[in-house]
């Protein structure tokens, strides 16, 4: 079967737009808040924002540890400069370094899901100040794949692009005008130099968001992903990952005991009553 | 005669009856001064869609003292209507359900037959299905009404059509998914062409009025239309956009097109019973 993970951007683009100004006007607020690491993601969501609120709603936070690549900071202040919002910069050296001090030969990992959880703190903390909601900006490819710190940088208010995979993302952005600089690069966490996404997970974007679309779209099974030309252990790893992050994708499970349980059977949207 | 339907495509306020009941006597209102003499909402217009645990709480009785049908059989003197809501029958049990209202009558009442419980659609859990099938005299002939996945099924269309009905109309509040090249959602398309179908293979009248909006993270593609016998579209309201779209409907084109393809005259239903029964009995 071919695979073609092309998509209409104008159409993606009109839903999304909408569907940020009607989640955020409903639950009463008119502002939004973004982590912009410099990044294909974070650009996308805060342009996406800007387009529905208006650039006077908008806020766009730069939160650098002393390691982050100087590219990051200044690709964030490309689309700031580009989209005319407001935008402040918080380094969290200082704040991570007081937790990592207090243990000897703290792992990167740690050290990463650390500086992830900070700068949740800090969105969340500015959401409150500049009355906005926190609009997320993790894509398809990452929730499936669990490649994402929990209550990190998975946490937001909303996800307008989480249902688009990374060749999709970057699709949408040409159509956003990105800047050239940010669609090109390497994707990254930024987390520790010279980390990218892909070499960390050990193979590209342009691969596994072809299986995904096989595994989770059109409901191929494994055995047929290897018919239809992937690796078998390409095909294993990846749905292994996906089974065993699935506790990223869902709320903590509460133990059952009465006769109606949050999570069970006292079932709402979000959006009840709006 | 010539018949000018209004398509209300609304979005709604999911479980405020009384918010949503305000919108419809705006858009009846409406529809009514710009001449339509029938106006067509969607799938649960009067509630919202994902419903889940407020379905208890939004049920409505179709009686004359209930105070929201009260306002809308009101306002059904100056103009016919189909609403959408939650119907709870004698014995408590909630339907999903249309109701055809006229000159401050009920008119008639259907409960959709097949509730999605597959994929993102959860409605088996939290209704009871109907169990008819029935088209209805109007005073703009015969009618048949049907909701959402009532029509991704061929079987309830065609007993509407060879009930009498000369005029489907058909509410939704359909999800909008399935990305791909081209500028329509494949949710959109699918529906745009099953209803095109349906007009042109029973040479009928074909309205559909569907939702607009976002209930979390469903959005809902509008894009209502009217089919006429020969397949043709009359017209389309926007995709995403509520919308009062009005279409005027010449039903002579139920004469033209049938005396060209007689489709309904040889069409043979006891065939159709004699080939099921058949079936059913295993021979």
């Amino acid at each position: 079967m071919e695979i073609n993970l092309s998509i209409d951007t104008g159409l993606v683009r009109k839903v999304l737009v909408e569907f940020i100004h009607s989640e955020i006007t409903r639950a009463g607020f008119t502002r939004a808040v973004v982590n912009l690491s410099g990044g294909l993601d974070s650009s996308v969501s805060c342009a996406l924002a800007v387009e529905a609120l208006g650039a006077g709603n908008v806020l766009a936070l730069r939160l650098p540890y002393a390691t982050s690549a100087r590219d990051s900071l200044d690709h964030a202040q490309l689309l700031i400069d580009q989209l005319g919002i407001e935008a402040r910069t918080f380094p969290i050296t200082e704040m991570a370094d007081g937790l990592i001090a207090l243990e000897a030969g703290m792992s990167r990992v740690r050290q990463g899901n650390i500086m992830a959880r900070l700068r949740m703190i800090v969105a969340y903390d500015q959401s409150e100040a500049f009355k906005g909601l926190v609009v997320g900006t993790g894509n398809k490819t990452e929730i499936l794949l669990g490649y994402t710190t929990l209550y990190g940088d998975s946490a937001c208010a909303l996800n307008p692009i989480g249902d688009l995979y990374k060749t999709q993302v970057r699709q949408l952005a040409r159509a956003l005008t990105i800047p050239e600089a940010i669609i090109a690069k390497p994707p990254t966490a930024d987390l520790w130099a010279g980390q990218t996404d892909e070499g960390e997970l050990g193979f590209t974007y342009a691969e596994v968001d072809k299986l995904l679309y096989l595994l989770v779209d059109q409901r191929y099974k494994p055995e047929e992903c290897v018919e239809a030309g992937f690796s078998e252990a390409f095909v294993r790893a990846v749905v292994e990952r996906i089974r065993r992050n699935q506790f990223k994708r869902i709320l903590p499970p509460v133990a059952k005991l009465s006769n109606r349980t949050v999570g069970y059977d006292f079932l709402y949207l979000r959006d009840w009553g709006t | 005669m010539r018949l000018t339907i209004a398509l209300a495509q609304i979005n709604t306020i999911l479980g405020d009856l009384r918010a949503n009941l305000e919108k419809h006597l705006v858009f009846i209102e409406d529809a009514r001064r710009s001449g339509a003499d029938l106006v067509l909402f969607p799938e649960l217009s009067l509630t919202g869609y994902v419903l889940q645990d407020l379905v208890p709480a939004v049920a409505t009785l179709t009686e004359a003292d209930d105070p929201i049908f009260k306002a809308l059989l009101k306002a059904s003197r100056g103009i016919d209507m189909v609403v959408g809501f939650v119907d709870e029958d004698a014995r408590h049990r909630f339907h999903i359900a249309s109701a055809y209202l006229s000159r401050g009558e009920v008119v008639h009442i259907h409960h959709k037959v097949y509730l999605p419980t597959y994929g993102l659609f959860d409605e088996g859990r939290f209704f009871a299905p109907g169990n008819s099938v029935r088209a209805f005299d109007t005073r703009f002939g015969r009618c048949g009404m049907l909701i959402c996945e009532d029509f991704w099924h061929v079987s309830p269309p065609y007993l509407l059509w060879q009930d009498g009905a000369d005029l489907l109309l058909f509410s939704s509040a359909s999800p909008g998914r399935g990305l791909a090249e081209v500028s329509k959602l494949e949710s959109s398309a699918w529906v745009e062409h099953t209803n095109r179908a349906y007009a042109g293979l029973f040479t009928t009248f074909v309205a559909h009025a569907n939702r607009t909006g976002f209930e979390d993270g469903l959005n809902f593609w509008g894009g209502s239309t009217v089919y006429d016998p020969d397949g043709k579209l009359l017209v389309q309201a926007p995709y995403f956009e509520e919308a009062l779209t009005l279409c005027d409907m010449d039903m002579n084109q139920l004469h033209r097109t049938r005396a060209r393809l007689p489709l309904l005259r040889d069409e043979n239903p006891a065939l159709v019973q004699r080939e099921l029964k058949r079936m059913q009995h295993g021979n």
